[in-house]
């Protein structure tokens, strides 16, 4: 269970940008996470609503794009899904690229500006 | 109230690495050389610090970071081995990060150390994500896990740089299927330097120590 800590990094990114841009609060999350990635979005979002209670991104959602895995054969050129196997299922080929899956990253943030109420964060 | 989309993409665990490069610039700086060692409960990481920091003890300075959700039982038998030994209690986190590794650096003379070992918490899935600064990872698979933890956990056999197969003396008596083993693994991490061997025997282990020497004088240069 590491997405308490994935979840603390999201929050310090989401803050940091956040200011940067002069949100008063932070409304929305894009994460990319690949299929190969080891993050459980329930978990994230579980931890989410926690840590981020008392900040600008309070009450933020958290939109998830799941990237699938993509294996490519370097041997016959044949693509296939990690779930099918990992040596290539076309050839028997254990030389593999990897060409898609691992991804873990923020895309973007929305946020809210010039709300007269409230502060710049 | 005015909405607007800001992109960031920014990798997650970001921070981490930058402390973790720290962390290595640090190693590096006191003529360190060091391996993080990664596995499930049980496939035998202690016995490995036991059996390298024993075969080494009289060559190498060595120093041994242990890794735990509780208690100091490892870094005792590493210290019974012969070498330094630091525990870090995580407190429950599943994995080791950068931070932590950077509070047990401070404790240790690294000038005096010629190999340091981390041994991680016991675990397939999280410690693959946090990169310490460690100059190699190793993952010390057994047999008696079975020989598809390769397909199970990809993400921790494509981020390592060697890999151990330990308790190979229990073969006979498990259905483990080595070819389809290595296959999985071969396809995630192509060229991986492997291991196969038993701590409780001692095959294959000069082969392992030689691998270890040979890389702690290729980091002197």
């Amino acid at each position: 269970m590491h997405e308490l800590s994935v979840t603390e990094s999201i929050l310090e990114i989401v803050l940091r940008h956040g200011r940067n841009a002069g949100a008063t609060t932070v409304t929305d999350l894009f994460l990319v996470v690949g299929e190969l990635s080891t993050i459980v979005d329930e978990s994230v979002q579980f931890y989410w609503d926690i840590i981020s209670e008392g900040t600008p991104a309070a009450g933020s959602m958290l939109h998830f794009r799941r990237v699938p895995g993509l294996m490519g054969c370097r041997a016959c050129g044949h693509t296939y899904s990690p779930r099918e196997d990992l040596p290539c299922p076309a050839c028997g080929s254990t030389d593999i690229d990897i060409l898609a899956g691992e991804e873990f990253y923020l895309e973007a943030i929305e946020i809210a500006v010039g709300d007269m109420e409230k502060q710049p964060i | 109230m005015i909405t607007e989309r800001v992109p960031v993409v920014e990798k997650i665990l970001g921070a981490n690495d930058r402390l973790a490069a720290d962390n290595r610039a640090r190693l590096d700086a006191a003529g360190v050389y060091s391996l993080n060692f990664l596995a499930s409960p049980g496939a035998g990481k202690t016995s490995l610090v036991e059996q390298t920091v024993g075969r080494l003890a009289g060559r190498l300075r060595l120093a041994v970071v242990d890794g735990d959700i509780a208690t100091s039982l490892d870094a005792d038998r590493a210290a019974a081995a012969g070498a330094k030994a630091v525990q870090i209690n995580t407190g429950g986190e599943c994995h080791l990060d950068a931070v932590m590794l950077q509070g047990a650096l401070e404790v240790l003379d690294l000038p005096a150390v010629d190999l340091l070992i981390v041994e991680n918490v016991g675990n397939l899935v999280c410690p693959a994500n946090f990169a310490l600064g460690t100059h190699k990872s190793v993952l010390v698979a057994s047999v008696p896990e079975g020989d598809d933890k390769p397909y199970k956990y990809p993400g921790t056999y494509r981020g390592v740089d060697a890999l151990v197969i330990n308790k190979i003396d229990l073969l006979p008596y498990v259905d483990f299927d080595m070819e389809y083993f290595r296959r999985g693994a071969a396809a995630l991490n192509p060229g991986l330097a492997t291991f196969p061997m038993s701590c409780r025997t001692g095959e294959g282990l000069d082969t392992w120590i030689e691998w270890v020497i040979a890389q702690v004088e290729a980091n002197r240069g």
